[in-house]
């Protein structure tokens, strides 16, 4: 199938029980020669471990979610609950240990090479050679998705420039911009890639009340005008509530809820109460949003 | 008909991103330029600190030296330009992973739809551009401080030794650069200690008989001692292409056997990486 078919009738990513498991307990070496294999856990539970050993962690457990073409679907969550594993997963940069995912109807895993063409992914941190400047960063980026530096050039300076990026800044080092620029120039490279399916883990962490304004305007123009899915993690409620079609909420590896924000805000209204996406998040995690700093899993 | 358009967009893409690898690696060469001019100053001046005790034999021995001090500078010169063209192609070509750990790029560039043969091209591509330019610096910048007699030079011939050695030193780097993959936090000092290995056993400023016989044992299989020991044949004996042969068939043999040997074993602790979650941006 080409990279860029995308039959009609295609969701755009199935995830279908998807999970990865860290530190789990490991046959002996001479057994694994001999084809043994850890063994997982059921969806819930993890092995009980002897002393000394580590913790094995469920960073992602059998969680399954289908997006529609188009569509913009939220995953909440609060920090060490797997939204970036799941994230990473799709992203084929980690291997699951059980489950699939399909993009379009591609297997992630038997066609890699085809997945990925159809992705992009902006991360909560904006990952740039920081001595190169906007331009040489994007101009990279885009090389290696099939772009040629003529086209970005052009793609590049309209996509900077709506994204309230001063020209000036364009040839200057990464380094010396702030964190919130950065991370418009990552959502900038992620759409001249003119990806089918963006990943966007927590795109606007650590921006002023504007650019993120600017960023959501822009990631739904992405959507109206480019044909594209957006699956986004965030922790925050409002821009959820506002941005998505539907969202999950993911606790401690697991989906605890799929719906619209209005049908989960919905399901917990008592007493004529209205209550926001933040009462749903707190009812089905039992936690505050932001107050776990978890120990995280090396995927996480 | 639709195989061979097919073939041509896919030979385009391929030849794209390998130039973005190149062109990234340019830009930041650039940007690293204050970097570049202390490197040239400290490869030059130590590579003329190995060559000056050629021509400080006879004060340090208090008598007429019973050898030939200009063979014995050239000796020295070929070592240190040879060392230093070969251990940047290793340099950079095993940094392929370490640059992209200690930017944060990794996970950026690894999901990209790229071939990893691709990704590896584009680098290896630019070390030997890089190796080549900054090398003949270094050389002419020598020339400046001693009299080179190249008169009976093969230069040619020396040039194809170099070449076909370049290709065991680049599978060499790539097998090396597996190391920052596996351990993102020591992998690259790791790196190092290998290119410290081939220094001491490989013959560069001596050669290898005056080691003892268990790394002479070593030494013999060294793709780096038969880059010197045929470029030394090419340039101080003037040897010809039937003689250089020696050196650049098993080079070749040993180039074409170790690149897609280091190719697979990259691709399968890149696998491994991705399993055990190590692809995940540290240092």
């Amino acid at each position: 199938m080409s990279a860029r078919h995308r039959p009609a009738e295609q969701p755009a990513l199935v995830v279908e029980h998807i999970s990865k498991f860290f530190h789990l307990p490991q046959p002996p070496l001479w057994k694994r020669l001999l084809g043994a294999r850890v063994e997982l856990p059921a969806p819930g539970e993890l092995p009980v471990i002897s002393e000394g050993e580590k913790a094995p962690v469920a960073a992602v457990d059998h969680v399954s979610f289908t997006i529609e073409r188009g569509e913009i679907f939220g995953v909440l969550g609060p920090n060490g609950s797997g939204k970036s594993t799941l994230i990473r997963l799709i992203s084929t940069l980690l291997t699951a240990d059980r489950g699939c995912a399909r993009i379009f109807g591609i297997d992630i895993r038997a066609d890699e090479m085809a997945a990925k063409q159809l992705i992009s992914r902006v991360s909560v941190d904006a990952a740039f050679f920081k001595k190169l400047s906007p331009m040489e960063n994007l101009l990279y980026g885009a090389r290696l998705y099939g772009v040629t530096g003529s086209e970005a050039k052009i793609k590049a300076y309209e996509i900077l420039g709506r994204l309230g990026l001063k020209r000036a800044t364009y040839t200057e080092p990464m380094e010396e911009m702030s964190r919130g620029m950065q991370q418009k120039v990552a959502i900038a490279r992620a759409f001249l890639t003119s990806p089918i399916l963006l990943l966007l883990d927590e795109p606007t962490t650590g921006l002023d009340p504007r650019s993120k304004r600017e960023v959501r305007a822009f990631i739904e123009e992405l959507r109206d005008s480019h044909d594209a899915t957006i699956l986004i993690t965030t922790h925050d409620m409002e821009e959820a509530d506002l941005l998505c079609d539907r969202v999950s909420v993911i606790h401690e590896g697991r989906l605890v809820a799929t719906d619209t924000p209005a049908a989960l805000k919905r399901s917990i209204a008592t007493n004529g109460e209205q209550p926001t996406l933040e009462d749903v998040f707190m009812r089905l995690t039992g936690e505050k949003l932001v107050d776990r700093d978890a120990t995280e899993a090396p995927g996480t | 008909m639709q195989n061979k358009l097919r073939g041509i967009a896919s030979l385009r893409l391929e030849l794209l991103q390998s130039y973005g690898f190149m062109a990234r690696n340019w830009h930041l060469t650039k940007r690293y330029w204050g970097w570049e001019v202390v490197w040239f100053f400290y490869s030059l001046t130590s590579g003329l600190s190995v060559v000056f005790i050629a021509q400080g034999a006879e004060a340090l021995t208090g008598s007429a030296p019973g050898f030939d001090v200009q063979y014995l500078t050239m000796y020295l010169i070929i070592g240190t330009l040879v060392w230093r063209y070969l251990s940047n192609i290793f340099m950079l070509t095993s940094e392929v992973i370490a640059w992209e750990r200690w930017e944060g790029t990794i996970e950026y560039t690894l999901m990209a739809p790229v071939q990893r043969w691709v990704h590896l091209v584009g680098q290896t591509g630019y070390s030997l551009v890089y190796s080549l330019i900054t090398t003949l610096a270094i050389g002419i910048a020598m020339a400046l401080f001693f009299e080179l007699d190249l008169a009976d030079a093969n230069l040619l011939g020396a040039g194809a030794v170099i070449l076909a050695g370049s290709l065991s030193l680049i599978a060499i780097g790539i097998v090396a650069s597996i190391l920052p993959l596996l351990y993102p936090e020591r992998g690259a000092q790791m790196t190092n200690v290998v290119e410290a290995a081939f220094l001491l056993i490989s013959g560069v400023y001596y050669p290898i008989t005056v080691l003892p016989e268990w790394m002479q044992a070593i030494a013999v299989i060294s793709p780096v001692t038969f880059v010197l020991d045929g470029t030394r044949a090419a340039v101080l004996e003037g040897a010809g292409l039937a003689e250089l042969w020696q050196y650049i068939l098993p080079l070749l043999i040993l180039g074409v056997l170790a690149l897609p040997i280091g190719l697979r074993l990259f691709r399968a602790a890149e696998n491994y990486a991705k399993r055990t979650g190590r692809l995940k941006r540290v240092g």
